[in-house]
């Protein structure tokens, strides 16, 4: 009935249009078209994008399942359910059915090996899955991790899994930069910082053993304020985080920043991480224009001097504050060749840039190659705030907050202010 | 700029505030001086405001969504004065729901203020960002110091 009202309507070139576009969809591009309006986004020549759902709640990191099903981690619960199943009864890629489990707020949110991982802001649990993909009991998950520290602030655990069982927890630091007295104008940094011992990195576990905690697991990496966008990159078999910077460096220390450098500096970084890696923080932070190590000013910096030559260098460098909450290494084939492999970078948005125009809000391409970036990134996907206006103020309308890839390649980005998944495809041939 | 938008706010707002007061010319003499006071208090606080609060409140008192709440008609700003004296000398990292959401950052103690400035701050968000409340006092921001 409805396809009659499009065909009696529509002009012929649009329905040549159209069939060119379903014919396309059998080689690997996207089967499901795009919204009139892209959903709102701002993409390259050839993407579109859908709102595959809206209104979920905070929706945090995703999980698409071979099936075409979605797993959404939820800050905090709606209706007493931190995690929801979306399922498209129809294959128009609107997600037409919800269900819910979970009563735990968190951000974690991983399907690996027939099983889907979530985490609380201080546990992890896993569900095992039927043969279509969908969790078989989901009142009574297997309690992984236990008992990791929530203090305060950073307390999401984003998780990720790589091929041998291992599953990489982050733990972030319970402050800005291990101040004596956190965020406080001109106090001096903890010496020994002692929130490493138990937070400021990542931490490993076993994947299939009940309640570890500390003693149980290895601290991978540390020295990494706080994570939340994390992936394993298949290609070199390897752990890749994204660090959000610390914040205030002219708030705590104006003799040594202006308004305008504290808004930029530090850069947000994305290591590479190889086991026992320590990324410097508190000691030093990265500044992207300098290309250079800097001690941080709570530890006897000045802007300008250098520290701790030991600890990691980024692999890529991004401007300051913008929040890196998604990253996925792209291994699909619906999109063209130059993204494989690549990574796409969800930047939640800025906060800590005022009284200077905040920034991000957009997801981000780094091209890869050989396993290693190559060349410059290049904004992606744009739009999420509603206006350049409510970008530079801050008031997002949506922020894109997890990644995930679809088993057609099409590639989802959730928002955790009103909870819309986004597909984005690619269309063009 | 900066400082010429203050000015002229100062003036501005003495000037209003000024003729208001005419209107009873009884207590003309010291209410012209009680309202150039608030005045000067109003544009101090935005001052400290702008230095101390702002980087994580925003310009607009909006906040920072699951980060840093809102100073707009919270329980906090318009209810018990004290209450909300203490937050700023003692910082604050409850983590309850304020206005029925959660916020994971910290705020530090800003007991380093003095109480003239917190005074003024105090006043200047009660009376801005849409809210409409009484101002506060040196005195009871004094009583909530010590008063630990
Ligand atoms: C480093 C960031 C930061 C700074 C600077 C800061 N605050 Fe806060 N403030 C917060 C956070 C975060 C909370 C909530 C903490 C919680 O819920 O545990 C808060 C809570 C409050 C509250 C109570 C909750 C509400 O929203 O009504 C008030 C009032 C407040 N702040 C006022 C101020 C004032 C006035 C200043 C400046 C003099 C200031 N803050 C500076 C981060 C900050």
């Amino acid at each position: 009935m409805k396809s009659k009202a499009v065909f009696s309507t529509i002009v012929p070139m649009l329905a040549v249009a159209g069939m060119l576009w379903y014919g396309s969809g059998i080689n690997s591009t996207s089967a499901v078209g795009a919204d009139a309006d892209n959903a709102g986004l701002k993409l390259p020549a050839g993407f579109g994008a859908l709102r595959a759902a809206e209104n979920t709640g905070k929706a945090r990191h995703i999980s698409v399942t071979p099936a075409g099903d979605i797993y959404v981690k939820l800050a905090r619960p709606k209706d007493g359910k931190g995690v929801l199943f979306l399922h498209d009864t129809n294959g128009d890629g609107k997600m037409d059915e919800t269900q819910g489990f979970g009563n735990y707020g968190g951000t974690g949110m991983y399907i690996k090996d027939g099983y889907l991982y979530a985490s609380s802001n201080s546990e992890v649990f896993r569900y095992k899955l039927n043969d279509k993909q969908q969790v078989i009991d989901p009142n009574t998950p297997e309690k992984i991790v236990t008992g990791l520290i929530e203090k305060n602030q950073h307390e999401t655990k984003s998780l990720v899994l790589d091929n041998a069982g291992n599953i990489y927890v982050n733990v972030g630091a319970y402050s800005n930069s291990c101040q004596e007295k956190d965020r406080t104008p001109g106090s001096m940094g903890q010496k020994g910082c002692p929130i490493l011992d138990s937070a400021g990195g990542i931490w490993q576990f076993k994947a299939d053993k009940l309640n570890q905690t500390y003693g149980d697991g290895v601290r991978y990496a540390t020295g990494l304020r706080n994570v939340v966008g994390l992936d394993w990159n298949q290609q070199n078999n390897q752990l890749f985080v994204m660090q959000h910077g610390r914040d205030q460096l002219h708030d705590l220390f104006p003799a040594m920043y202006t308004t305008q450098q504290s808004a930029i500096y530090p850069a947000e970084c994305m290591y590479a991480l190889k086991k026992g890696d320590n990324a410097g923080w508190p000691y030093i932070y990265y500044d992207q224009d300098q290309k250079k190590k800097i001690l941080a000013p709570e530890y006897g910096g000045d802007s300008k001097k250098e520290g701790m030559p030991e600890a990691i260098t980024p692999a890529v460098a991004f401007p300051g504050h913008m929040a890196p909450n998604g990253l996925l290494f792209y291994t699909g084939s619906q999109f063209p060749e130059k993204y494989k492999n690549g990574a796409f970078i969800a930047f939640h948005g800025s906060w800590n840039r005022a009284p200077e125009p905040q920034a991000g809000f957009f997801v981000v391409f780094q091209p890869f190659k050989g396993g290693k970036p190559f060349g410059q990134y290049e904004v992606f996907a744009d739009g999420f705030t509603g206006s350049p206006e409510k970008t530079a103020s801050g008031r997002a309308d949506h922020k894109p907050c997890g990644l995930a890839q679809g088993p057609d390649g099409s590639l989802y980005v959730s928002d955790d202010v009103k909870g819309t998944i986004y597909r984005i495809v690619y269309n063009k041939k | 700029m900066k400082r010429f938008t203050l000015i002229c706010l100062t003036v501005l707002t003495a000037v209003t505030t000024y003729t208001t007061a005419q209107k009873s010319p009884a207590k003309k003499k010291t209410a012209t001086k009680a309202t150039l006071a608030a005045a000067s208090s109003l544009a101090n606080g935005k001052l400290v405001y702008t230095q101390n609060c702002l980087s994580c409140h925003q310009a607009d008192g909006g906040g920072v969504s699951n980060m840093n709440p809102p100073l707009i008609k919270t329980t906090y700003v318009l209810g018990d004065k004290i209450r909300l004296a203490k937050i700023v000398l003692n910082g604050f990292s409850e983590k309850v729901e304020i206005e029925g959401d959660i916020y994971s950052n910290i705020m530090p103690s800003l007991n380093y203020l003095s109480n003239q400035q917190i005074a003024d701050v105090l006043t200047y968000v009660r009376s801005n960002f849409g809210n409409k409340a009484s101002a506060v006092t040196v005195a009871e921001v004094a009583k909530a110091r010590t008063g630990k």
